[in-house]
């Protein structure tokens, strides 16, 4: 199926979601941090990045940018974790080049439901 | 499908709890005037963290306290709201109580949560107070939609379907959407009563197009009465990156106007388009059917009475360097077995050889494997910042705390062990050592005391010591209250060592009052025992009106002692390295006889009981008479005793084994070993030999009163 | 055995009479002993015990059973008989003893092992030895092929007094 980039600095959330997707058939790599995220998306390629905003060392929003300079992520659908529904949050995202977001917290089935929105 | 999410809980609260203890730390150390940006980040995260797994893993209750703290954090973060006092004091209560809950969840109880709707509360007042741009706590929702629409938003199911003029913006592709998928997701939830016709009016010629943007406008007809909820979602992201006009298709069809050109040209685009949506559709409709359940995992739930938890994080390099060693094992014990299948005496050579590589594998694989048990002691010392602060503030003292040797490293179980006696003996230092900031004044020291707490390895032992700047201990006080206590007489003379050491006694408070922190009785004694049935020792000294001084001495482990084999008679024993003090040649000389019972030992400047091994233990042995004798001086509840044994023998490790488990408690006895021949030899308990001989520094001294 | 069987309605099956134990026995100062086989791990030679001060004197003190610490007690020193000098005969019997708190691993030294049999519970006397000091330890007596055996109750010889 399909290769997802998980990233969140929670480990508990990067099991939760990674069991959930692997569960669902497709391949997950982890990353705890923009850092980590930005080094695996350039060493393979990737079909979806799911990523928290709030981590240490690089944020959401700034991987999402920086994906976004990359060749190969010009299209990669990018939806990040979010637990602020808050308007300016969600155009923030925009404006960093995210495809959409999903709101935190979220069970297992809302996850997959969003991953097949841009997956399909 | 359903997934049990209960299999993620364990390590979501042992994050939480690290998380919490980042907050605590974050706020201890942050300067009220001019916070630190990237501190602020971290406890926010830290809060941040903690709302999102709870909220995930079904902890409404934390998750709703979680999030007045995180949307206080922030306003802080974002600069709309000052850092004061009042705030980091509300801020450290909430992480006591968010522990708290967790704990209590943890355990499987419902959580008390008159502390959580307190402390809501008053976040809650602060956030209103001052008319700041905070959302109002509303706790997280999954999926919520976004408003924005252009068209009327009704929610109910149109009458006969819908019309949907899709114009996204020329950068709508470089967000990662992708029309095609949305147009896929609108056949889905319209059962494919879908018609999508592209309008190129934008297309500009070959040389001006970009082709990374799209150009494209859409318009789509829906002929089924579904819920405008539905396309609400799949245009949820885009929203604002296009315009989106939906209308309800009444008795009119409203079909955008397209110009002829692109009429004809759109049959064609139009069943490509169509096409692949149908292709793709029923190709998402097969694959819901072939979902795949998610296998799950049923784990009980974590029960903890407190927060120790049955897991260890280790690194990866020590798990490498364990397989390495375990390799070398292996190669070792082939290159054994190969010898072993044709051998004969010229190979002996080889044998040894072989055999002394498997001493030194195994050797090294017992320290790795037991570094894997071994854990920074940072993790014991990270609780006493807060402490110690709570502590000067409820006493009026100022107190800096220096730690030093974090990174020394120790047994897990043992710093589990070690937390608690430690904090006594920190709050014992700011109650009783440390003087009022007034009374340092006058004595010409600085009005801020210092308590010191330093880690270090040394000779196979880790030791910590705890050191204040304080009035240090008041030996007369000592000693009159154990006059009081009955424990001496009125005319005893001690050393300053013994008097010290009166304070470990049990019941010793030289408190004037029980001040709500220490001299509850629960005391020093128990410090004492805590830290010997870690087969550990404490010392105190001490300097009048400059401070004091505590040292504990912790084996690396508590499955293995360092051992000094001893003979009596045909038997073997051990003592614990630990606990000698010196062993020194029996010298009729030095041998006094007190009372004319008790056998004294003259050591330096003061007198030590002896006791006969072989009597305590009743152990056959040839002769009574004692020259060429050893005589072990053991330390044990700060009292010396000298143990008669036949001869030492090497030192050596040895694995503690049980012998309560299948036998019996034996005085005397702390556990056996198994000696290299496969033969058992016990281990002595000197605290129990030592009552065992009903030897006391009391007896001895009103013997020698008598003599 | 199978407790379960059809009844006939003319014949009567006493539930009882199908179930057994099974014992190991051994020979102590010319009488026979059994003990449960179930609690029996293994028997093994006697060999020489490390000594443990201030215990009981019926216990000669303590093996390495591979890697853990188990007392050894003589059998005959806990019923007050007098004791022989331990022969080639001599063994050990490791015995792995239920109570309800857990179990208990020890060793018995007896003086030669006799046989195993099949006792029906039924068989079983368990009163009249009288005002025997070892009573305690007698969970019952059977007489099988016209002698006596005693049979032990393990649990009473975990508390060592």
């Amino acid at each position: 199926m399909a290769k997802i980039l998980a990233v969140d600095d929670s480990a508990s959330m990067r099991q939760m979601v990674s069991f959930t997707l692997k569960g669902a058939g497709h391949d997950v790599i982890e990353a705890s941090d923009g850092v980590e995220a930005l080094k695996l998306a350039q060493g393979q390629s990737v079909d979806l990045v799911l990523s928290d905003v709030n981590m240490p060392n690089m944020d959401g929003l700034t991987l999402c940018k920086n994906l976004r300079q990359l060749a190969t992520y010009k299209f990669t659908p990018i939806l990040m974790l979010t637990t602020e529904s808050a308007g300016d949050k969600k155009m923030e995202g925009k404006s960093a080049g995210a495809t959409g977001w999903i709101v935190k917290p979220f069970n297992p089935d809302q996850l997959l439901t969003t991953i097949k929105k841009v997956l399909g | 499908m359903s997934i049990d999410l209960s299999q993620f809980h364990q390590v979501f609260y042992e994050e939480s709890y690290e998380g919490l203890d980042a907050m605590e730390q974050g706020l201890l150390e942050m300067d009220i005037e001019a916070p630190d940006d990237e501190v602020i980040n971290t406890i926010f995260r830290a809060a941040h963290s903690i709302k999102g797994g709870s909220g995930t893993f079904g902890f409404n209750q934390v998750a709703e306290f979680t999030h007045v703290v995180e949307t206080l954090l922030d306003e802080v973060r974002s600069g709309d709201r000052a850092m004061n006092q009042s705030i980091m004091d509300l801020l450290l209560v909430s992480v006591d109580c968010m522990r708290s809950l967790l704990q209590e969840l943890q355990a499987g109880d419902d959580p008390d949560l008159t502390q959580a709707k307190d402390l809501k509360a008053q976040f809650e007042a602060i956030l209103k107070g001052d008319a700041a741009p905070a959302e109002q706590a509303a706790g997280g929702d999954g999926g919520d939609i976004t408003d924005g629409d252009a068209a009327d938003a009704s929610d109910g199911a149109g009458g006969q379907g819908y019309h949907i003029h899709f114009v996204p913006e020329e950068t709508l592709l470089q967000t990662g959407n992708e029309p095609t998928r949305m147009f896929r997701q609108l056949a889905e939830v319209s059962e494919n009563n879908i018609e999508v016709m592209a309008s190129f009016d934008r297309m500009p010629s070959l040389t001006a197009m970009n082709p990374e943007h799209c150009y494209l406008a859409w318009d789509i007809k829906i002929t089924k009465a579904i819920d405008r909820s539905e396309i609400d979602e799949v245009f949820e992201w885009v929203i604002d990156d296009a315009e989106v006009i939906i209308t309800e298709l009444g008795s009119e069809e409203t079909v955008s106007a397209a110009t002829d050109p692109v009429n004809t040209e759109n049959t064609e685009p139009q069943s490509e388009v169509a096409d692949p949506i149908v292709q793709k559709t029923d190709e998402t409709a097969s694959e819901d059917k072939t979902a795949v359940q998610a296998p799950v995992k049923e784990k009980a739930k974590a029960k903890a009475a407190s927060p120790e938890s049955s897991s260890i994080r280790v690194s990866i390099d020590k798990v490498d360097s364990l397989i390495n060693m375990v390799g070398e094992l292996v190669i070792t014990q082939s290159m054994l077995g190969q010898l072993g299948q044709n051998f004969d005496i010229s190979r002996v050579q080889r044998l040894q050889e072989g055999l002394a590589q498997l001493e030194h594998n195994t050797r090294e694989l017992q320290e790795s494997v037991m570094k894997i048990r071994m854990m920074p002691i940072s993790f014991v010392f990270s609780r006493f910042p807060r402490l110690v602060r709570d502590v000067s503030r409820t006493l009026e003292k100022k107190i800096d705390l220096v730690l030093s040797g974090e990174n020394t490293e120790l047994d897990k179980t043992v710093m589990e062990k070690i937390g608690d006696p430690m904090v006594h003996l920190i709050r014992n230092s700011i109650d009783h050592g440390i003087e009022m900031p007034d009374v340092r004044a006058a004595a010409g020291k600085s009005e801020t005391g210092t308590v010191e707490l330093n880690a270090f390895h040394q000779s196979g032992n880790i030791v910590i010591e705890i050191k204040d700047d304080g009035a240090g201990l008041n030996k007369e006080r000592i000693q009159q209250k154990a006059v009081e206590n009955g424990l001496i007489d009125e005319t005893t003379i001690l050393t300053d060592e013994q008097i010290f050491d009166l304070i470990f006694q049990p019941g010793f408070s030289t408190a004037d009052a029980v001040s709500d922190l220490s001299g509850r009785g629960v005391g020093m004694d128990v410090v004492r025992r805590n830290i010997a049935s870690l087969n550990g020792s404490i010392e105190v000294s001490s300097e009048t009106g400059l401070g004091s001084r505590f040292v504990i001495r912790l084996p690396l482990t508590l499955a293995i002692l360092d051992g000094q084999l001893v003979k009596v008679g045909d038997e073997i024993f051990i003592f614990p390295l630990v606990s000698i003090v010196e062993s020194i040649q029996m010298d009729d000389s030095s041998i006094n006889n007190v009372g004319g019972h008790s056998d004294v030992l003259q050591l330096r400047d003061e007198y030590v009981p002896i006791v006969q091994l072989h009597e305590l233990f009743s152990v056959n042995v040839e002769d009574t008479i004692d020259d060429d004798k050893i005589i072990v001086v053991v330390e044990t509840d700060g009292e010396k005793i000298g143990v008669v044994v036949d001869e030492l023998l090497g030192q050596q490790q040895v694995v503690i084994k049980s012998l309560e488990e299948n036998f019996k408690k034996v005085e005397g006895i702390s556990g056996a070993t198994i000696l290299g021949d496969g033969t058992v030899a016990l281990i002595v308990d000197v605290s129990g030999l030592s009552k065992m001989s009903g030897t006391s520094i009391k007896q001895i001294e009103s013997a020698h009163k008598a003599a | 055995m199978s407790a379960v069987e059809e009844l006939d309605s003319d014949e009567k099956v006493d539930i009882d009479q199908v179930t057994t134990e099974q014992y190991l026995t051994f020979i102590m100062e010319g009488e026979e002993y059994g003990v449960d086989i179930l609690a029996v791990q293994e028997i093994r030679g006697w060999e020489s015990a490390t000594p443990v001060p201030n215990s009981p004197g019926y216990i000669k003190g303590v093996i390495n059973l591979r890697g853990t610490i188990v007392p050894i007690m003589d059998l005959r020193g806990r019923f007050d008989l007098t004791k022989p000098e331990y022969g080639p005969e001599t063994v050990v019997i490791v015995l792995k003893i239920e109570f309800d708190k857990g179990s208990r691993i020890m060793g018995i030294i007896v003086d030669a092992i006799s046989d195993v049999y099949d006792v029906p519970l039924d068989d079983i006397k368990r009163t009249g030895f009288g005002e025997n000091q070892n009573a305690r330890f007698i969970k019952g007596l059977v007489t099988v092929n016209k002698h006596m055996v005693i049979l032990l109750k393990l649990e009473q010889f975990i508390t060592f007094d």
